[in-house]
């Protein structure tokens, strides 16, 4: 197939960008949508032309690190999918495809299609784990879990931190990448001494990024690769609520 | 220089062996600990892990990874489960139990004592993960659940549905992530290690290149520990993640670090078939899949795979059940389609070299589940293996629950790596090595879910208390990054940059990767013979001239520049490809993953010589294109003692 490309191309953060096509011949449709970008890649490259950079890396859906905007959608229109699991079939010959990197104020452009992150790292960092000091573990069965209650933890662990859900908010918004979190710690019976504070405290990080707040689009759900639900953000709002009430402080 | 190879692992019972070691190594003072400070390169399960446990005890960590996040380190793909001999079942598993599985797995070619300690560690792991919030599978009761995995005939594999390793990593993970917020670890995220410093002998510290500026940095420690897995992409198609490289292992073994049995590498039997040049990867299909899936190829060419017409005959679900060579359940009938991975993957390769195989190119047999769905029904498949089934369909474009997946070997892990004593420590003082990217624990072939295990039992139990040995052993000592050590190191590497960027030759990096893979791949993979690694040893310094004098590398070194990260990755797999060739022609035996064809038994089975090669080999570089030396640890089995494997 035969694909008329228009790719973002920054040189860094401080230099304005703009876009570029670039023509396509001869596609297979078994390839990936990255391995296509490889194609022209390995063109520019052996023209001694720098090539597009993007980030990716295990290419099977589930390191987190590859996401674009394609034709307006982060990780393409194909429900449940990552960028490096959208295949060209998915395409027809002839189309123009535009392809941009994850646009938010908190995910600053380091060069092309690659954007900075970490202010999803500093949001676990400032309170989305359990403490479990090594070696402090009592027997793995000695809390049996209810398999409900299990399941419904690890439906929320699956996030994969690629930041599609903030991209795909009008607001820029966390929440569901948060929530998830918040979701999957505060339903396990190991999560609960920290489960306020948690919510406290990670909320008062996002607070601190340049990430929007909710205004209930759920963009977020429908854009997520791996179908995270917007229970997860409810889930969120009604912990922060009652930490409130109980009056306790972020300072935790 | 000469070297000995102690491993130092105690005498006396093996069971009390690691508790006694323990007990025998200094301890540094907690009032102490934050005058150390410990690099650790990779925050994949072993770096993570092993980071987060230092920086609880309150040494001062250095963290690096060369992705965007700590959570996106390459173990986070692993699929299946994790080992722990914890017996939940009832069915007979015990601390022994896997430890005999894992050294008669790893056909007698790995350490007894690493081995017992590991399958002792591996109960401690599952508690820890889980007090951590992993979300282990469960029965309805509300207790762990397990499933079986290869080479072994209990169930002792703990599991997040196909997402084991993800869930682990992120336990590891945020339990850093907890360090880093209390200012025990400092993490640099998009930083590539590209040398490691030697001061009178000692680790004490690395160069890393900032990939967002460029800028080389200088980091000074008391202690260096390289967690940054396995050298799989040496093959270019494998199931590692893209940036999957050798180079912090290997400039670590041209600073004095031998390289142990690289020739050892695990090709998994169930992979997403190759489906064109273009193609940058290969996808696991985890090795769970053949608790009910059944394996098998036509009995008859004509169902098969023609060369001459380019098409494969009828289509599976119209071969009739007499019609089907379910050749593992056949060949093996005690553990039939769960035979270890080394065996799976040559009988596999057998019956394509026979003609027999399926799909693109003849390289494929069918993985059919049908069976398992009249049996339990879709909705139990859909619960046990949803997510596989759906990456499979996405992939492939056909769907498995109407008919069998088609699947062949691809490279998936190494055995090899860096020799380390039983400290986890190198022959270099203060070079600690963990994960997949030392060598100790698996032999000459890993069994499956047992990657996950090593990778965390090494970063949470073993590493701390044996780096902290050596710590208290060395004292806290001046660190600066002015040493002359250090501007030497960093001059090698500007240089080395340099001359890639200054080539500006006409082909691109990844073709060289392929053209190197492909050799890797047809010469040193599922079959050797002397003959082909003779040629791959003629062919493979060829191809590294002409990468010096025909690679275009675009860009400066200011600034992100993938292709230059590439390119040093490329070049160093391009020197790394000629050890590894040298060390399958040197070892003139079969085992578990290395297959010599000369060394075989009459029924195709892996021939080993224990009289001439029951030995680790490792190997100490001497200069670029110059032969290596060889320095043998006789490896001795006072438990487990060596038999032809079978698994008949």
């Amino acid at each position: 197939m035969n694909l008329t490309l228009n790719i973002w191309r920054q040189k860094d953060g401080r230099s304005a960008g703009q876009f570029e096509t670039y023509q396509m011949n001869d596609i297979n449709e078994h390839m990936s949508f990255l391995e296509m970008l490889d194609v022209l890649n390995d063109k520019l490259e052996s023209e001694g032309k720098e090539p597009v950079a993007f980030e990716h890396d295990c290419r099977e859906g589930i390191c987190g690190s590859c996401g674009v905007m394609i034709n307006g959608a982060p990780h393409g229109h194909l429900p449940r999918t990552t960028t490096c699991q959208l295949h060209m079939r998915e395409f027809k010959s002839g189309d123009n495809i535009t392809i941009e990197p994850f646009r938010a104020g908190a995910f600053p452009v380091l060069r092309d299609l690659v954007v900075d992150r970490s202010a999803l790292d500093r949001i676990v960092q400032a309170g989305g784990y359990v403490s479990a000091r090594t070696g402090s573990a009592p027997d793995a069965n000695s809390v049996p879990i209810e398999k409900d209650l299990a399941d419904r933890a690890f439906e929320a662990a699956a996030c994969i931190g690629c930041g599609a859900c903030v991209a795909s908010c009008p607001n820029a918004a966390s929440m569901l990448f948060t929530g998830a979190k918040i979701t999957h710690l505060g339903l396990l019976p190991q999560g609960q001494p920290e489960r306020y504070i948690r919510v406290d405290k990670m909320v008062a990080q996002m607070d601190k990024e340049d990430f929007g707040h909710c205004s209930n689009y759920g963009e977020c759900t429908v854009a997520c690769p791996k179908g995270i639900s917007l229970d997860v953000i409810a889930q969120m709002n009604r912990d922060l609520l009652v930490s409130q009430l109980r009056g306790r402080s972020t300072e935790g | 220089m000469t070297i000995q190879l102690k491993s130092g692992a105690p005498e006396g019972p093996v069971e009390t062996a690691w508790a006694r070691h323990k007990f025998s190594m200094k301890i540094v003072n907690p009032a102490n600990k934050r005058k150390y400070t410990v690099i650790v390169v990779g925050t994949g399960l072993a770096g993570a892990a092993c980071a987060a446990t230092l920086g609880e005890l309150g040494y001062n960590v250095l963290n690096f990874c060369f992705q965007d996040s700590a959570r996106r380190a390459h173990s986070i793909a692993a699929q299946g489960g994790i080992n722990g001999a914890k017996n939940y079942q009832n069915d007979g598993d015990s601390i022994y139990r896997l430890f005999y599985d894992t050294v008669k797995g790893g056909d007698f070619r790995a350490r007894e004592r690493n081995v017992y300690r590991l399958a002792e560690t591996s109960v401690n792991i599952i508690d820890q993960a889980t007090a951590q919030g992993v979300p282990f599978a469960r029965e309805y009761g509300g207790l762990l659940d397990n499933r079986s995995f290869g080479g072994a005939q209990v169930s002792r594999t703990f599991y997040a549905r196909g997402q084991t390793g993800q869930q682990l990593l992120i336990g590891a993970y945020q339990a850093h992530a907890k360090m880093v917020a209390a200012g025990n670890i400092t993490m640099y995220a998009r930083h590539e290690m590209l040398d490691v410093v030697i001061k009178d002998g000692d680790a004490r510290g690395i160069i890393a290149r900032d990939l967002v500026t460029g800028e080389l940095k200088r980091f000074v420690a008391d202690a260096v520990v390289l967690a940054t897995g396995g050298y799989g992409n040496v093959f270019y198609l494998s199931t590692n993640a893209m940036g999957c490289n050798v180079t912090a292992a290997w400039r670590a073994h041209r600073k004095g670090a031998l390289f142990a049995n690289p020739c050892y590498t695990q090709i998994h039997p169930t992979c997403i078939p190759v489906s064109g040049d273009y193609q940058s990867k290969l996808t696991l299909m985890s090795e769970s899949l053949r608790n009910d899936g059944r394996v098998w190829v036509p009995k008859h060419k004509k169902d098969c795979f023609d060369p001459a017409t380019g098409k494969v005959g009828r289509h599976p679900n119209e071969i009739p059940e007499e019609d089907r060579d379910y050749y593992l359940e056949r060949r093996y009938p005690s553990f039939g389609n769960l035979v270890p991975r080394d065996i799976a993957s040559r009988a596999a390769k057998q019956v394509c070299d026979e003609g027999r195989g399926v799909s693109y190119n003849g390289r494929g047999v069918y993985l059919d589940f049908s069976d398992a769905i009249r049996r339990l029904g879709k909705a139990a498949v859909e619960a046990r293996y949803g997510n596989l089934f759906e990456m499979y369909q996405r992939i492939s474009g056909t769907d498995p629950y109407v008919e069998p997946m088609r699947i062949y070997p691809a490279i998936h892990y190494t055995m090899g790596g860096l020799w380390v004593d039983y400290n986890l420590m190198s022959n270099v003082p203060g070079l600690f090595v963990l994960g997949e990217a030392n060598f100790s624990d698996h032999g000459a072939n890993r069994l499956g879910a047992s990657a996950l295990m090593q990778g965390l039992a090494d970063g949470y139990f073993v590493a701390p208390p044996c780096i902290g040995g050596y710590l208290a052993e060395v004292k806290p000592r001046p660190k600066s990054t002015d040493w002359p050590e250090f501007a030497e190191a960093e001059a090698a590497a500007k240089a080395r940059i340099d001359r890639l960027l200054n080539v500006k030759g006409k082909r691109s990096v990844d073709s060289f990767a392929r053209e190197l893979g492909l050799l890797m791949w047809d010469k040193c993979g599922m079959g050797r013979t002397e003959e082909g690694l003779t040629e791959a040893l003629r062919r493979i310094p060829e191809i590294r001239e002409e990468f010096w004098k025909n690679v275009s590398v675009p860009g400066s070194n200011t600034g992100v520049n993938q292709s230059l990260e590439k390119a040093g990755r490329v070049a160093d797999f391009l020197e790394f490809a000629e050890l590894m060739c040298l060390d399958a022609l040197e070892r003139r035996e079969s085992c578990g993953g290395h297959f010599r064809e000369e060394y075989q038994t009459p029924d195709g089975e892996a021939a080993r010589d224990d009289e001439n090669f029951q030995h680790v080999s490792a190997w100490e570089f001497t200069g670029l294109g110059q032969r290596p030396v060889l320095h043998k640890e006789p490896l001795t089995f006072d438990y487990v003692h060596p038999s032809q494997r079978s698994y008949k």
